[in-house]
């Protein structure tokens, strides 16, 4: 099982991402767990200034941006 | 060159709609077509440059540049930061949590912050375009020296004591962790142009709906206010106006791109500039939803400082340009 947080405070691109990061593992038929981490300890924690940011495994693998679809199969496989 | 949109709206509003020039509802035409049709050009043309110039700046190179300066430096480079770095309120947090971990001062990490909404590419082309580079550029003075003065005072009364206890904590001990994302990597000029493009759709995206909200307001100001009324009601000479300015922007939270049109129907009809600069950055910096997210890092009293700190700022800012206009715009 991976476990996949995505951090940031809530805005819609943080939303999308998880979105997108959950349809990539529906379509991959990875098992996922996606939580959504708002709080700022999140981000003092993984060092992200700029959210959304995605943690896999509890490595940063991505900040600034909604990943891309490509982006998240990697991280996924 | 930019006469051209008043020709291209003379001839959509009056030659190809038929509708009367001087009349009310013909002259608040008039200016929405113009206005709209100038601001939608203005951005896409200058945010694709803008953006093309600074596709490999990122928050990650700002702090990095920032950290372990000396402070009256830091300043100046903070409120520079923030007026050429994009910037939404929502990433706000993270940045503040970035710059606070690497031990940046927090008066640095605030000038920073109040510069940001105040200045940016998407404020300069419309206040640049609607009201003229005079104008902008005491905007920008003005915006400077806000942030840099205001970052000054956090610092001076110690505003570090007031934060969250868990990022006081990690400012004490100073531990920036390595960002994930970042690393100066040379960009070729298709990465730029593709970074460029995206840019300016995202900002479109963003902001088209305040364009229109914004110039209609002002159309709607420049058409049906009698001529004279605002001038004589709201004229200079009555110095709680620009505290009441202040006060009723605040919970007006739209962008700049709403306010500027706007603002150029006030000035139009004689609302006195330092006025008009106040309720301006006052309905951009200061607004509720930025305030809710900054709690998350801030203990109320900082939090407070800080509220308090921005309306007095643009209160004297407002006071000043008042008083100074007749000598600022003598030839204009």
């Amino acid at each position: 099982m991976t476990i996949i947080k995505v951090l940031g405070s809530g805005c819609a691109k943080c939303n999308n991402t998880a979105e997108r990061i959950e349809q990539v593992a529906a379509d991959l038929g990875v098992a996922a767990e996606v939580h959504k981490e708002t709080g700022p300890e999140a981000l003092v924690q993984y060092g992200v200034m700029s959210t959304p940011a995605v943690v896999v495994d509890e490595r940063l693998v991505h900040s600034g941006s909604v990943p891309e679809p490509e982006q998240i199969k990697e991280w996924l496989q | 060159m930019l006469e051209l949109f008043a020709y291209l709206a003379t001839l959509i509003v009056h030659d190809l709609l038929g509708i009367e020039a001087g009349t009310p509802f013909g002259d608040a035409a008039h200016f929405f077509v113009e206005s709209t049709a100038k601001i939608f050009a203005l951005l896409a043309v200058l945010i694709y440059i803008i953006a093309l110039a600074r596709a490999s700046l990122n928050v990650e190179r700002v702090r990095a540049f920032l950290a372990g300066r000396n402070r009256v430096l830091g300043y100046f480079l903070g409120s520079t930061f923030g007026a050429v770095t994009p910037f939404c309120s929502c990433s706000s947090v993270p940045v503040f949590i970035g710059f606070t971990t690497a031990r940046i001062p927090i008066g640095v990490t605030m000038a920073f912050l109040i510069t940001s909404p105040m200045i940016n590419e998407v404020a300069v082309v419309l206040l640049w375009g609607l009201l003229g580079w005079e104008l902008t550029l005491v905007y920008i003075a003005v915006g400077f020296l806000i942030g840099m003065l205001g970052g000054a005072f956090l610092d001076a009364i110690r505003a570090e004591r007031y934060l969250q206890p868990f990022l006081a904590k990690a400012y004490a001990e100073g531990s920036a962790p390595a960002a994930g994302a970042a690393g100066a990597t040379r960009l070729t000029l298709r990465q730029r142009h593709d970074f460029a493009r995206r840019e300016v759709g995202e900002i479109f995206a963003r902001v088209w709906k305040w364009v229109l909200i914004g110039v209609g307001l002002g159309a709607a100001l420049y058409g049906f206010v009698p001529e004279g009324w605002i001038e004589e009601h709201l004229g200079a000479g009555h110095w709680w106006q620009v505290p009441a300015a202040v006060l009723v922007a605040i919970p007006l939270y739209t962008n700049i791109t709403g306010v500027v049109p706007v603002m150029e129907s006030l000035i139009i009809q004689g609302l006195p500039i330092g006025t008009t600069l106040a309720f301006c950055m006052s309905t951009v910096a200061a607004s509720f939803p930025e305030f809710v997210l900054l709690k998350q890092v801030m203990q109320w009293r900082l939090l407070a400082i800080f509220f308090v700190l921005l309306l007095f700022a643009f209160t004297l800012a407002g006071w000043l340009l008042n008083a100074v206009e007749p000598l600022l715009f003598a030839g204009v």
